[in-house]
């Protein structure tokens, strides 16, 4: 293991809670719906989130807790029953209802697990009832997603036919061009998770071999393991190289000779490199400090710095498991700083004094570090852009150039911002 | 519980945050979890603004709650006074600290600062961003200024002519995330300054605690915004005899009215009377003959309470529209817009829910819509030109130009804004005329941009609907070649009517002239 340094920090976070990954869940799995048990904060929190406005009738919602509620439990379960009726009768076509735990539903600890039961019984055959908490007492930003498909496991039918399984969203596209390179690598039955249809899950078991695609599943993974399945250790496919390596570790789990996959991807890994070197001529040399956010931000630093040759700073992360990060950050160059949790007036500080070239930050952060003169990234996009794989290579390094191109374009630094 | 898939008003920590971020020296420590934070990108990105929102999460966590809670939120008032220095600190909760009563606004109390301490009580289950903002101003107002109660006297409205100098008065009500406000504060203080009036304080916008405590050097207040400055204006004058004003100068009329109200309320002669209707070109633009066929034309109205009033007034007395639809979400305004509703005939929407909006909006028949940013998305899918006159805000509603609702240019911005949806008066007679013409394909109106009403659409809607009418009417061929003629925007009006007089009748077939009686019925 490369001599990391790793350190935490606790105080004021600047983050999204897991509500927030509702956003891109919803538009997974096209035939689900997620209401949030929270307050008029939950629903405001996901419409800002989700780009301010929504074109059509959204497939989530908020059930929005008033004061007669929290005087009685009693009188808050039957209050959601009867919304939930109103849900489904309103959109009939929905198959699965997620009842997504909030930070108020959990302080007066509203059972949602019961009401889902409750629920379940009642429309079997029609709609099922899943419960998790996306709160932001206990989750941050995409451990939303984690506890999403967590909840989906036990609904997973079980099986010992052998297959590969990818676990965590992915982009259509390039869920795609994943299965299209592992049948031509001989791997054959391929199933992702989440599906693209909440009520066509995978069945799992011993045989199934589970390969992450997102690096924030730690629930996930546990479960997966409780149910048989094999973890396939890799580091995560971002970049060319983490990439190569996560097929490699599909292959070997597979019996499938290193040089077939060499063969296979090598053509795809020449057109990247040459797609790649535009943009690593700009971010070549150039100081990168990643805030917390994503849990991406660890791949992310390992490509930025391998393939792109960036020079890293500080890299924030929400939270941290090493366990499920090893291979990742055994790619990391030597004395690489990892800070896990965050105090932001502390990190911004610390971002202040060592005067980057390039910040990844959230929504809140960036027009203000802008305005310092200190060009950002918003790592939102990372969760929104199709950026897995070695085709995506340098779509990716794309996000993180592009700032610094047009900072060279616009020169005046002496901007009013307000 | 009330199901909401999309909300007009965010909650009232937020209404908080909108006038903490608004002022200067003044620091906000909101006990609330991670995920709260959120609502900074509501200034950073939708207002673009260079600073962050003066406010500090304390960002408790699950495993805290078993803990010392209190001595986290101790721990956050201590760092964030350090290290912002704020002149006036404002302590309150979130919706789920309000749950666990840690009381941070006693805590900071006990903390032996000298700085003026404003416990914000914000019930996050039963009340909305406006009234947070409004609730925060207020005790923002009466923290500051309490002391200064007793020893006062009552302002004299009159007082200027004594002290020897021009009229002063304090603008309250702008503040960040308002619709166009940062333009309207520049268009009523040149207005008044022409007046020769002074501004002694504009507020929240700009404002320091210095400047809360200078409000009382004016004679009177101009309450710009009521959803967020009335308890103020109130306030003030119950407590220091200042009087407010209550006209909101969006329009002509309301500009004139609003600037009578100003001089009668200081005693000031008003010496351009006459001059005034002519400082916007609103008035001619609307009598020009290009404006003819605005007569008539069917408009759809939802808003905040503020900007819904004013546009109503302004549909139906300036530029000569008919009001179909009047609605608001501000619940605070209720009251007020259902007497404007009255007064116009028709019924008051109020609601929190879009989908009723566009239910409303769809029954209704429009030719025009004035809504928020969600009204705008509806009249798209509805195919009915849109313009926004009110928030919840967007990054469109923040333009770099110059662009006020209020005031004379305000009233040239809206003539702009509301009719270049709408074609032009020469371009439709064309339109009209030339209809016929083989070159001619309905939904080829560029400015709409939309193809949801073209004459195959209503047609073969048409279709599915005959099929299922429960009446079971038919339309003729020469009935339905006769609604093709029809102007694409009326011709779901014109369909309906038409259905509704044959039922009437007990006519089972629509031909032509079934159609013209009908428009004859109905005119």
């Amino acid at each position: 293991m490369s001599k990391v340094e790793f350190n935490k920090e606790t105080g004021p976070r600047e983050v999204f809670c897991g509500l927030t990954s509702i956003v891109w869940l919803h538009r997974r799995m096209p035939d689900a719906f997620f209401l949030v048990v929270g307050s008029r904060t939950c629903a405001h929190l996901i419409q800002s989130a989700a780009g301010v406005m929504i074109f059509a009738e959204p497939r989530f919602g908020t059930a929005i807790l008033e004061e007669k509620d929290l005087a009685g439990l009693a009188d808050a379960h039957e209050e959601l029953d009867r919304v939930v009726n109103d849900l489904i009768a309103r959109r009939p076509e929905i198959k699965t209802l997620f009842l997504v735990g909030s930070c108020p539903s959990e302080v007066i600890k509203l059972d949602l697990a019961t009401v889902a039961e409750k629920l379940n019984k009642r429309f079997l055959g029609q709609v099922r009832f899943v419960n998790y908490s996306g709160s932001g007492i206990e989750t941050t930003f995409t451990q939303g997603e984690d506890g999403a498909l967590k909840a989906l496991i036990p609904l997973m039918e079980s099986s010992n036919e052998e297959k590969l399984l990818l676990v965590g969203t992915l982009a259509n596209n390039v869920e795609d061009r994943f299965k299209k390179i592992f049948r031509n690598l001989g791997i054959s039955n391929i199933e992702s998770f989440p599906p693209r249809q909440s009520t066509e899950l995978p069945k799992i078991g011993k045989n199934t071999k589970v390969l992450l695609t997102q690096p924030y599943l730690s629930d996930t993974v546990r479960d997966l393991k409780h149910r048989g399945c094999e973890i396939i250790s890799a580091p995560f496919p971002l970049g060319i190289e983490g990439s190569t390596k996560w097929f490699l570790a599909a292959a070997k789990a597979f019996k499938i000779s290193e040089l077939k996959v060499h063969e296979i991807i090598s053509p795809l890994i020449n057109r990247a490199k040459l797609a790649l070197d535009s943009h690593k001529e700009i971010l070549k040399g150039k100081r990168l400090f990643l805030l917390p956010e994503s849990q991406l931000e660890i791949s992310l630093a390992r490509f930025l710095h391998n393939e792109c040759e960036m020079d890293l700073i500080e890299v924030g992360t929400p939270y941290l498991n090493k366990d499920l990060m090893k291979e990742e950050i055994n790619l990391l160059p030597d004395n690489t700083k990892i800070v896990e949790g965050q105090h932001v007036e502390k990190q911004l500080d610390r971002v202040r004094e060592s005067n980057p070239d390039l910040v990844v930050c959230g929504m809140g952060l960036a027009n203000p570090l802008e305005a310092e003169g200190i060009s950002t990234k918003w790592s939102i996009e990372m969760v929104f852009s199709p950026i897995h794989g070695i085709d995506q290579a340098a779509d990716l390094a794309g996000l993180f150039s592009k700032p610094l191109k047009r900072n060279q374009i616009l020169t005046s630094k002496t901007l009013v911002t307000h | 519980m009330e199901l909401t898939l999309w909300t007009y008003e965010g909650p009232p920590h937020v209404g908080a945050m909108r006038i903490a971020s608004s002022m200067k020296d003044i620091h906000y420590v909101l006990h609330a979890p991670q995920g709260d934070t959120y609502a900074d990108l509501l200034f950073t990105m939708i207002e673009r603004r260079g600073q962050r929102p003066p406010v500090t999460y304390t960002t408790f966590q699950a495993r805290d709650l078993g803990g010392d809670t209190a001595e986290l939120v101790k721990k956050n008032i201590k760092e964030a006074v350090e290290r912002f220095k704020p002149k006036t600190l404002l302590v309150g909760e979130s919706c789920t600290a309000e749950l666990i009563q840690d009381q941070p606004g006693a805590l900071a109390k006990g903390m032996g600062f000298d700085m003026p301490i404003v416990n914000l009580e914000l019930p996050a289950y039963s009340k909305k961003e406006n009234w947070g903002a409004s609730e925060t101003f207020y005790q923002l107002t009466r923290t500051l200024l309490k002391e200064k109660v007793s020893s006062s006297d009552k302002i004299n409205p009159l007082r200027w002519r004594e002290l020897g100098r021009r009229p002063k008065v304090n603008i309250l009500g702008p503040s960040l995330l308002g619709f166009r406000c940062r333009d309207d504060v520049i268009e009523i203080q040149r207005i008044l300054s022409e007046q020769g009036i002074d501004t002694n304080v504009v507020a929240p916008l700009g404002a320091s605690p210095d400047d809360i405590q200078r409000l009382i050097d004016a004679e009177i207040n101009i309450c710009l915004y009521q959803e967020i400055a009335e308890a103020s204006c109130e306030w003030l004058r119950r407590n220091f005899g200042m009087e407010y004003t209550n006209t909101i100068p969006i329009g002509i009329k309301n500009t004139i009215e609003f600037i009578n109200e100003v001089h009668e309320k200081l005693d000031l002669p008003l010496t351009n009377k006459e001059e005034l209707e002519n400082k916007s070109k609103l008035p001619w633009y609307s009598k020009s003959v290009d404006s003819n066929y605005l007569t008539g034309k069917r408009v759809f109205i939802f808003g905040d309470g503020t900007h819904a009033i004013a546009a109503a007034k302004i549909a139906k007395e300036e530029l000569g529209f008919e009001v179909v639809g009047l609605g608001t979400y501000s619940r605070e305004m209720a009251r007020q817009v259902r007497a404007t509703a009255k007064d116009l005939n028709v019924e008051a929407l109020i609601t929190n829910n879009y989908l009723e909006v566009e239910d409303a909006m769809k029954k209704a028949a429009p030719e025009l819509v004035l809504g928020t940013q969600m009204e705008r998305h509806s009249a798209k899918r509805l195919g009915i030109p849109c313009s926004v006159i009110s928030t919840p805000m967007h990054v469109q509603d923040v333009p770099a130009r110059y662009s006020p609702q209020m005031g004379w240019e305000g009233a040239n911005v809206i003539f702009d804004d509301w009719v270049h949806p709408l074609m032009m008066g020469l371009e439709e007679h064309l339109i009209d005329m030339f209809k016929h013409d083989f070159e001619f394909v309905d939904g080829h109106q560029s400015h709409l941009g939309h193809t949801a009403t073209n004459t195959n659409n209503i047609l073969n809607s048409d279709e599915k609907k005959e099929k299922n009418s429960k009446e079971g009417i038919i339309w003729t061929e020469s009935g339905r070649a006769e609604l093709t003629k029809v102007p694409f925007f009326v011709r779901g009006k014109v369909k309906t009517n038409t259905e509704k007089y044959a039922i009437l009748r007990g006519i089972p077939e629509i031909s032509d002239e079934t159609l013209y009686d009908a428009k004859a019925y109905f005119s």
